[in-house]
């Protein structure tokens, strides 16, 4: 199996793209990629696109030759994938792996969602399309429900208190403002968090991450040849994926995701790395308790103490374990299926030393973490600076 | 034909809406209606539920105290105003939730306030005649009241549920006989399509409500020989508080006989309801050897009476669900905006 | 929802009908058709829940779903039901300020919404405090 790297990274402003639309999107985010990685269009081999639910909010299937077509790139092979809000990590993954098997040489991972053609009570709908439908979204569940429930128990077990899971969210915001691409750029403090409206208590507006336009692609290659395309190529070290159950009330914990602890695992395993040797992380915070448990679930703070390490600080960009650097998906914006391969991009500029007043000094190793729906899918990958 | 009562349950929803609350909308009296009316407050449905949740819930309560399987249940009659479709029976919805789908017959009933009792009556002849061994009657309603009518104090929602049976130690209490007056009387009634009822003003007195029941009432007690004091208990079917009364008193029934069976006052009228829950109020106090008198009275019009005896069976059985005193005292008061939400008067 | 969809859950969503394997007695519901653990050795036979449990988490829903907007804020529970499996469900016919992890429920029958005024309406399971 060889060893993959990227070579090559892109991605759109992420926001409510009012005039941009879904085919314009995916081919700037791919050009900006492909202008990145130095290399010809003809050279592309194949494209993995990450994408939810383009049949709900632009009324298209069958994404992946239109894209191929928009791109000009046909007849390359070209798939969708979908995971929820684990598209684009899962795009990845599977990129990666076509890679490693030596099927393909160069490969697109691209993900892009378009939310905000529909009105706002339609993209909620069709985002809780990703929890169990007969027996969670027909009793009147939705998304920031099912993490309020999570929150709620974490709460209960380990005191975690309202004002930790607005610091996740103050920190994002505040890391977002030295992010050129993401939808917001404004600060925010613990206050406005806590007198935002309530949506699902525990969470209030400012816990939920928005609804975005955007899109973000990673050209992939295979190590040994990376260097003929870019001086800093970025291994993908390590991947691991994992399922569990789709819904919330079948876990036997509602206080961590078993399918990132074990998707961790095994990237960790891949990479032969552990949990230490990770100097920044990109985790798929949809709500502030997200953030809390994946840090927990990935190793970097004992199981409880997500909130206190937070509020600490330790996840801050000069912090021990910098998390969401770009903002995460609270402060960059999340279109759902690009979210996976934007948290690629953001570590690929990290490990580069591209990242501008965002940057973590000396990264060397770091983390993506993107889960789908509330933990049904969770694609990990580690990547490292490739020599 | 010995045929009786093997089980009973009523549902009542827990919020209420005070006289206070209309009157004060409408600039009315409230103290006066009160008086007028008997009254004091009327129940609401929640925003989940309607006159099948309800008949569900009594019909649940219903098989507990009866204690017998459902699948032995060979007929199921839901009678109602207010049925949540006009085409597709409640009564299969009631059916499939208290599983004695699929060897049954079912069918809904309307005869305004009377629906009920008219299943009763039926289910009487189906297990007399040896058609079915047990058969389920059910009154509920979820009565509308137009703003600013009369009726606006008084339409109630409610159920209950009476499961007959053949006469041996499963029955709580022999029905004796029934017999029942029947005219066309337009008094109070509701077009198809209509979202409200109206009704004759005072024609709905003396010509509907009076004349049927008080024909009912003396039709029985001729049938069977007997007098007012040969009763423990009698129920009416109670639009208000004070027509019962009025009635009681002109056949002769003393305020003690009518009161235990009166619960309009304290939870308005439940139509299709009122009669049945009247008597499970009734049978949640009553002694071996009790006789009751119920008659029913449904607009359009017609009264259906009964005279109905009880046996040891009822001690063992009373408890085994929540008697109609619990349903009362479960309660939380709404103002009328919340009514109007409720109840669907204000639409997004 | 379409109607054959929602016909054909009518007794789960009715009567708490889930499953149970008739190899490791372990109960589920919603009902499950393999049983995770025993896999191919599994016997799965419809098995009806009593409706009882605890609640082990709740939240307070204010941005309902469609059809839901007219109850909110309502709380939303992850009940444990006593035969083991857990469940989410509405909570009804209580002030959602009151409820508490721990706090004893029933199921109740109750009207879940409707495919629009003209549609099906659909009927399921609610919890209240007991």
């Amino acid at each position: 199996m060889r060893k993959v790297a990227i070579i090559g990274v892109g991605l759109t402003k992420f926001g409510e793209l009012w005039d941009v639309s879904f085919r314009r999107m995916i081919t700037e985010a791919g050009a900006r990629a492909i202008e990145d990685a130095g290399i010809d269009g003809k050279q592309i081999g194949a494209m993995y696109v990450g994408n939810m639910s383009a049949g709900q909010f632009v009324r298209q299937e069958h994404i992946a030759s239109l894209i191929a077509d928009q791109a000009g790139l046909t007849p390359i092979p070209c798939t969708r994938v979908e995971a929820a809000c684990a598209s684009g990590g899962l795009a990845l993954r599977q990129a990666m792996i076509s890679v490693a098997s030596g099927i393909h040489d160069i490969v697109v991972a691209a993900g892009i969602e378009k939310m905000t053609d529909v009105l706002t009570e339609q993209t909620t709908e069709a985002l809780a399309t990703a929890a169990d439908q007969e027996w969670e979204a027909f009793v009147g569940t939705t998304f920031p429900g099912l993490y309020a429930l999570m929150a709620r128990r974490h709460m209960y077990e380990f005191g975690t208190t309202e004002e930790q899971l607005a610091k996740v969210a103050v920190k994002n915001h505040h890391n977002a403002c030295f992010n050129p691409c993401a939808q917001y750029q404004m600060e925010i403090t613990v206050e406005d968090v806590l007198n935002s409206s309530p949506v699902n208590t525990p969470l209030k507006l400012l816990d939920c991450s928005p609804i975005t336009d955007g899109a973000a692609c990673v050209i992939l290659a295979p190590a040994d040849k990376a260097r003929e395309f870019t001086d800093t190529p970025i291994l993908i070290a390590g991947t691991g994926q994992a399922s569990d159950t789709i819904s919330l009330h079948d876990r036997p914990t509602l206080t961590g995701l078993a399918a990132a602890k074990k998707a961790a695992e095994l990237a960790y395993d891949m990479a032969g790395v552990g949990p230490n040797d990770i100097d920044l992380a990109e985790v798929h915070d949809c709500f502030t308790i997200a953030e809390i448990m994946a840090i927990e679930d990935l190793g970097f703070c004992k199981k409880g103490d997500g909130g206190k390490v937070t509020e600490q600080g330790e996840t801050a960009i000069g912090g021990r374990i910098p998390i969401n650097t770009s903002g995460g998906l609270k402060g960059k914006g999340h279109p759902v299926g690009a979210t996976g391969i934007a948290q690629a991009v953001e570590i690929t500029q990290q490990l580069r030393g591209e990242a501008g007043k965002r940057q973590v000094n000396g990264a060397e190793i770091g983390l993506t973490h993107n889960v789908g729906g509330s933990g049904g899918t969770v694609v990990v990958h580690v990547l490292r600076r490739g020599d | 034909m010995e045929v009786g009562i093997v089980g009973y349950g009523v549902y009542i929803p827990r919020y209420r809406l005070k006289v206070e609350e209309t009157a004060k909308i409408w600039g009315a009296d409230a103290e006066r209606i009160k008086r007028g009316l008997f009254l004091e407050e009327k129940s609401v449905p929640g925003p989940d539920e309607d006159a099948a949740t309800i008949a569900v819930e009594a019909a649940r309560n219903a098989v507990k105290r009866a204690g017998i399987n459902p699948q032995d249940i060979g007929a199921i009659y839901v009678g109602s105003e207010s049925h949540p479709y006009a085409v597709k029976p409640t009564a299969t919805i009631v059916a499939e939730a208290i599983e004695a789908t699929p060897d049954l017959t079912a069918a809904d009933f309307e005869f305004a306030c009377k629906a009920g009792t008219a299943g009763i009556q039926t289910c009487m002849g189906m297990v007399g005649s040896g058609m079915i061994k047990y058969g389920m009657a059910i009154g509920t309603d979820t009565a509308q009241g137009a703003p600013g009518d009369p009726l606006e104090y008084t339409a109630a929602a409610g159920g209950g549920a009476v499961i007959v049976g053949k006469g041996g130690d499963q029955i709580l209490a022999t029905i004796d006989d029934t017999y029942s007056y029947t005219t066309d009387t337009p008094d109070f009634w509701r077009r198809e399509m209509r979202p409200y009822p109206k009704h004759g003003g005072r024609f709905t007195g003396k010509p509907a409500y009076f004349k049927h029941v008080l024909s009912a009432a003396h039709g029985l007690l001729r049938k069977l020989q007997l007098t007012p004091k040969d009763f423990t208990y009698v129920v009416f079917h109670q639009p208000n508080g004070k027509f019962p009364l009025q009635a009681g008193k002109e056949l002769g029934f003393t305020k003690e006989q009518i009161m235990p069976g009166l619960i309009t006052p304290k939870i308005g009228n439940t139509y299709s309801g009122a009669s049945m829950i009247g008597l499970a109020a009734v049978l949640d106090q009553a002694k071996l050897g009790d006789r009751i008198l119920v008659v029913s009275f449904g607009s359009g019009a017609g009264s259906d009476a009964f005279s109905i005896t009880v046996k040891e069976g009822i001690e063992t059985k009373r408890d085994a669900a929540p008697k109609v005193a619990d349903y009362i005292n479960r309660k939380v008061n709404i103002d009328y905006a919340t009514y109007t939400k409720f109840r669907q008067l204000l639409v997004r | 929802m379409a109607v054959p969809r929602f016909w054909r859950e009518i007794p789960n969503r009715y009567n708490l009908i889930g499953t149970k394997c008739g190899n490791c007695n372990k109960v589920f519901f919603p009902p499950r058709y393999i049983c995770p653990g025993c896999r191919r050795i599994g016997k799965l036979e419809p098995y009806k829940l009593n409706g009882k449990g605890k609640i082990i988490s709740f939240t307070i829903t204010h941005v309902a779903p469609n059809g839901f907007e007219d109850q909110a804020p309502y709380a939303l529970a992850i009940i444990e039901l006593d035969e083991g499996p857990c469940l989410t469900a509405q909570l009804t016919d209580c002030d959602p300020n009151q409820v508490k992890i721990g706090d004893r429920v029933e199921m109740a029958f109750r009207r879940m919404g409707q495919d629009g005024e003209d549609g099906a309406i659909y009927y399921g399971y609610k919890a209240r405090l007991v």
